[in-house]
């Protein structure tokens, strides 16, 4: 009965999914049917998708299905287990939501140049993509899917392609994504020569050499790192988010990156046999540098979808982190605490495509009303777009790692899982753990900054541009989007217990180890190892700062009778005495960053230029001062220029045989002929 | 763990809670008293502070034409998490459900929380002023933050706990016994205390020039009672920094139980705590000048190096047995 119900709520997902891919084709023709058939369905597919994963994590559905397409020896295999169902999950809350925010924010592409079809069409199918990466349980049917997923999203990042650089980022990220996937790929080539089968239950049971096994934990860890984007892998990140449209960037960042992550899970706790500690070292210290890199770039940076791409890096470092404290303790016989990281990483997962999605609808419903990227030409819009203004807000409560909210419970658990350490034989571990638990600390806190600064420079103080100056709030749908996610951001940091119920499923099946003692002391009280050892309540906190809010509202009402006697005086703000302060004399985002860039100036290449006229009349006053920034990724001057040059180089002498006599070319065929008779004798 | 809540411990928490807060401007005033002396200049009363926030609470507020309602309701959130963070931390007795809600690491957060509101005020109003302060706190304060976890790690691996109560217990519990990593852990902890409360020399509270200002600089446009809620949330800080300083390293004295001859005891040891520590503090204050701004990274780069010295020792030294 369940598994029935089960396969129809997949089968719905997958052809609404193809249905509002199909749907779409029209919309060039009639642009209604974008908002009224393809947007629903695609929510509808994605809540048939949340329920496929309630139902696999609560109701412990597992099921295999194995359809009729691909080769004739190998046909497609599925399985929905709780792993798939919990990543089944985030991909439906997000596409969900995705699908109420589309229909009023698609609208501003309706007298544009570009085809609203191609817009629906690779939406479509990038979810139905993503939802059969997560189910496929063989590795044709992987890798069809996963093509199909980064293929999409392709041309989604390409959408708006009249522009030069839109067009150059878009190909950067193809060509990203199909090496990664090359790699992937050679790590499957790997698995099936042991077990001589592509299925991936002959995975499970395959039994690798230490070397062959550490190979593949490397191309996995390279292939999905890509895609996911672990410094030094990232630069397709920060160009493709930026130019995709809002929803677009929201789907990718929130839950394209944690399809890469699945991958990863999949394959290092399902299918790699025994763990090593020395593969926890490397995702410790892949996790410790991309954390850093990204938070240290996303806080330079004045492009506001900029900043939160890197941002997604800095993320994915978290979760790599708590990936690698996992694998450690798992291959140190620690297995409570192991599982504790794993929770911790799916935690993280879970948090970071609710927050970052939010941040991304918002600042698509930022740059839609205020038309810029810029964040030293907002300022102000808390007073024009108050919603927005609120929901914006929780989401950088949330990925600040503050309590009450969620993006905190991750953080606190990873903390957790590092300080029992002590419990490990190796010393080098047990030095390690906590240096990468201070990295941690440091990028918590620079994150918080960082958002302190997206925040306070364009919602807070005056508007710094005309744009800004007359934005309005965005249309009830893409709210509802907004409120939604916010919602749940506030939600699942107020009830973790809950949370971490629901991954224990996923944990318990993958590990086989439950996770009882976090959620004994019922929902008031997270208590990972010991009451005595921690504990922390969300819900008591919360009701701290509410009570600090009410206090407030009690005020208010109180002093209501005399405000309306003598309303609030409002007076300038501190000129100095000087008079006359403008919104130019405000601090503007490089301007608050400057600090850190004092602080870590290694870390970014720089370029700065100043130019100033002088007053003819007076030497010392400044006419006119132009101050230029630039931020140039060092990956690019370490990895992808060497890189880079090397393939032009290699093509070069490659392209020597081109000579243009038909000649050659017939002496070129006929080697190769011979050369093949050879080899074929 | 809701079989352990009794009402009568609840009711003490919140009392205990009430005392830091009414206490938290003593604190301030006997150090402004014990600089004073220093500097052979009249002191003001003890109860200066008291009546500096009773007239700010009766005068009128004023707000900037610009100020935004997250303006307004910023100086209640700080004002609140730093009154989370202080029923949280042990003052007189050890054993309070409330230190259950949240551990140390929980505590720093909570600092976090009031520090975004507070640096997100500064930004609001659009002054010059107020931007270089929110700019200059976080700066401090994602310095800060990491090296204070760090103490804390140090702390929480030796008690194997992050509870604060937990860990002061295991503190009695070992005795006097001077460890490195104790060592270590305390004298980060006194730099991160310094830094986070805005002391001399990362940021000095007296200053009249806005250019050198961090935490005046983010209140700058505060007026009335909403002033008096930064200042008095502040206060706490400081105090809580100072009681985290005294109940963490020398936790003696501190009441296990809940009858009146221990807790009396109690009080009166940590008065004198933290009369000690407040003249220390005073005293150090007097002797060295502000730093510019820019080395003040070096200062808590320091701080960290401390702490994660202290944490090191104690996983190669101390755990090993």
């Amino acid at each position: 009965m369940r598994d029935s119900l089960t396969l129809y709520l997949i089968a719905a997902m997958l052809c609404s999914g193809i249905g509002s891919s199909m749907f779409s084709l029209l919309a060039n023709r009639y642009p209604w049917v974008l908002r009224l058939a393809a947007f629903p369905l695609l929510c509808l597919s994605g809540l048939a998708s949340l329920a496929v994963g309630a139902l696999a994590l609560l109701e412990g559905v597992t099921l295999a299905i194995e359809l009729p397409f691909g080769l004739p020896w190998l046909h497609w295999h599925f399985r929905l287990d709780p792993l798939a169902g919990f990543f089944l999950g985030i991909i439906g809350i997000i596409t969900a939501v995705v699908g109420v925010y589309g229909p009023s924010y698609t609208r501003k592409y309706q007298q544009g140049p570009y085809s609203l079809s191609a817009l629906g069409f690779f939406t479509g199918l990038f979810v139905v993509g993503m939802q059969l990466v997560v189910l496929a349980d063989d590795a044709f049917a992987f890798m069809v899917a996963w093509e199909v997923m980064s293929v999409a999203s392709y041309f989604l990042v390409a959408y708006e392609h009249h522009q030069a650089a839109n067009r150059r980022a878009a190909f950067l990220y193809l060509l990203m994504a199909q090496i990664g996937a090359v790699l992937i790929l050679l790590c499957f080539g790997i698995f099936s020569g042991f077990s001589d089968d592509f299925t991936f239950d002959a995975f499970r049971v395959a039994e690798l050499d230490p070397l062959w096994a550490s190979l593949a934990f490397t191309l996995a860890l390279a292939g999905f790192g890509m895609k996911a984007g672990l410094v030094p892998l990232h630069v397709w990140l920060p160009e493709a988010h930026p130019v995709a449209p809002s929803h677009i960037s929201a789907l990718m960042s929130g839950v394209m990156l944690k399809v890469a992550v699945y991958g990863f899970i999949r394959m290092l706790f399902d299918f790699l046999g025994p763990l090593r500690w020395e593969w926890g070292l490397v995702l410790l210290t892949a996790g410790s540098v991309t954390a850093v890199y990204g938070v240290l770039y996303a806080l330079v940076q004045t492009d506001l979808k900029r900043v939160l791409a890197y941002s997604s890096v800095e993320n994915i470092g978290i979760i790599f982190i708590c990936l690698g404290f996992s694998v450690t303790y798992l291959a140190n016989d620690a297995p409570i605490i192991g599982v504790l990281g794993l929770i911790a990483a799916l935690y993280h997962v879970l948090n970071h495509a609710l927050f970052k999605s939010l941040l991304f609808l918002n600042a698509g419903a930022v740059i839609e009303r205020s038309h810029e990227h810029d964040l030293e030409a907002m300022g102000g819009l808390i007073r024009r777009m108050p919603w927005t203004g609120l929901f914006f807000l929780v989401g950088c409560l949330s990925i600040s790692a503050l309590p009450p909210f969620n993006g905190f419970v991750s953080e606190w658990l990873t903390f957790q899982t590092a300080l029992q350490a002590p419990a490990l034989e190796s010393g080098v571990l047990r030095a390690v753990i906590p240096i990468v638990a201070a990295i941690l600390a440091l990028t918590g806190a620079l994150a918080a900054a960082c958002f302190v600064r997206v925040y306070g420079i364009s919602f807070l103080g005056q508007p710094r541009g005309r744009h800004a100056r007359r934005a309005r709030e965005v249309r009830m749908g893409m709210l509802i989007a907004q409120g939604t996610l916010a919602g749940l951001c506030v939600l699942t940091g107020l009830l973790p217990t809950m949370v971490v119920t629901l991954i224990g499923a996923v944990t318990d099946s993958l590990l086989h180890e439950p996770i009882a003692a976090a959620t004994r002391h019922g929902w008031l009280w997270l208590t990972p190892i010991a009451p005595e050892t921690a504990s922390y309540s969300a819900p008591l906190i919360m009701l701290g700062v509410l009570m600090a809010l009410a206090a407030w509202f009690c005020v208010w009402i109180w002093l209501r009778k005399s405000r309306k006697k003598n309303p609030t005086a409002r007076r300038d703000p501190w000129d100095c005495g000087f008079g006359g302060l403008t919104p130019r004399m405000q601090y503007t985002a490089t301007a608050f960053a400057m600090p850190f860039e004092q602080v870590f100036r290694h870390t970014w290449r720089l370029k700065t230029q100043c130019t100033r006229e002088m007053d003819s009349n007076l030497a010392t006053k400044p006419e006119n001062l132009e101050y230029q920034l630039e931020v140039e990724d060092r990956a690019w001057l370490w990895l992808y220029a060497p890189v880079g040059k090397w393939v032009l180089n290699a093509s070069r002498l490659v392209a020597r045989i081109q000579t243009g006599h038909i000649r050659h070319y017939l002496a070129y065929s006929f080697l190769t002929l011979i050369v093949l008779l050879w080899l074929i004798s | 763990m809701v079989d352990l809540v009794n009402v009568l411990e609840w009711v003490f928490a919140l009392l205990q809670m009430a005392l830091f807060v009414v206490a938290a401007p003593l604190f301030t005033a006997w150090i402004k008293r014990v600089k004073c002396w220093l500097q052979n200049r009249r002191s003001p009363p003890l109860s200066q502070p008291y009546r500096d926030l009773r007239r700010l609470f009766s005068k009128q507020v004023l707000l900037a034409h610009t100020a935004s309602p997250l303006f307004r309701t910023a100086p209640y959130l700080v004002f609140g998490t730093t009154v989370i963070a202080a029923a949280v931390v042990p003052l007189i007795a050890l054993e309070l459900p409330t230190a259950r809600i949240a551990d140390a690491i929980v505590l720093v957060g909570l600092f976090g929380l009031g520090r975004f509101f507070l640096a997100l005020a500064g930004l609001d109003v659009g002054t010059t002023f107020g931007g270089m302060g929110a700019s200059r706190e976080m700066t401090v304060g994602a310095l800060a933050e990491p090296a204070m976890l760090m103490v804390i790690f140090a702390l929480a691996m030796g008690a194997a706990s992050t509870n604060l109560s937990t860990v002061i217990h295991s503190m009695l519990a070992q005795g006097l016994a001077l460890r490195p990593s104790l060592l270590f852990a305390f004298l980060a902890l006194l730099l991160v205390g310094i830094a986070e409360t805005g002391r001399v020399p990362v940021d000095n509270p007296a200053t009249h020039l806005e250019l050198t200002m961090i935490h005046e600089a983010m209140i700058l446009e505060y007026t009335g009672r909403q002033l008096a809620l930064m200042e008095w949330a502040a206060q706490l800080k400081l105090m809580i920094y100072g009681v985290l300083v005294c109940n963490l390293f020398f936790p003696w004295g501190i009441a296990q139980t809940l009858d009146p001859a221990s807790l009396l005891i109690a009080g009166g040891l940590l008065s004198v705590k933290l009369i000690i520590l407040g003249a220390v503090l005073a005293v150090a204050e007097g002797l060295v000048a502000k730093m510019r701004f820019f080395k003040v990274p070096v200062f808590l780069a320091v701080a960290f190096t401390l702490a994660l010295v202290g944490m090191l020792s104690f996983v190669m030294l101390e755990s090993a047995s």
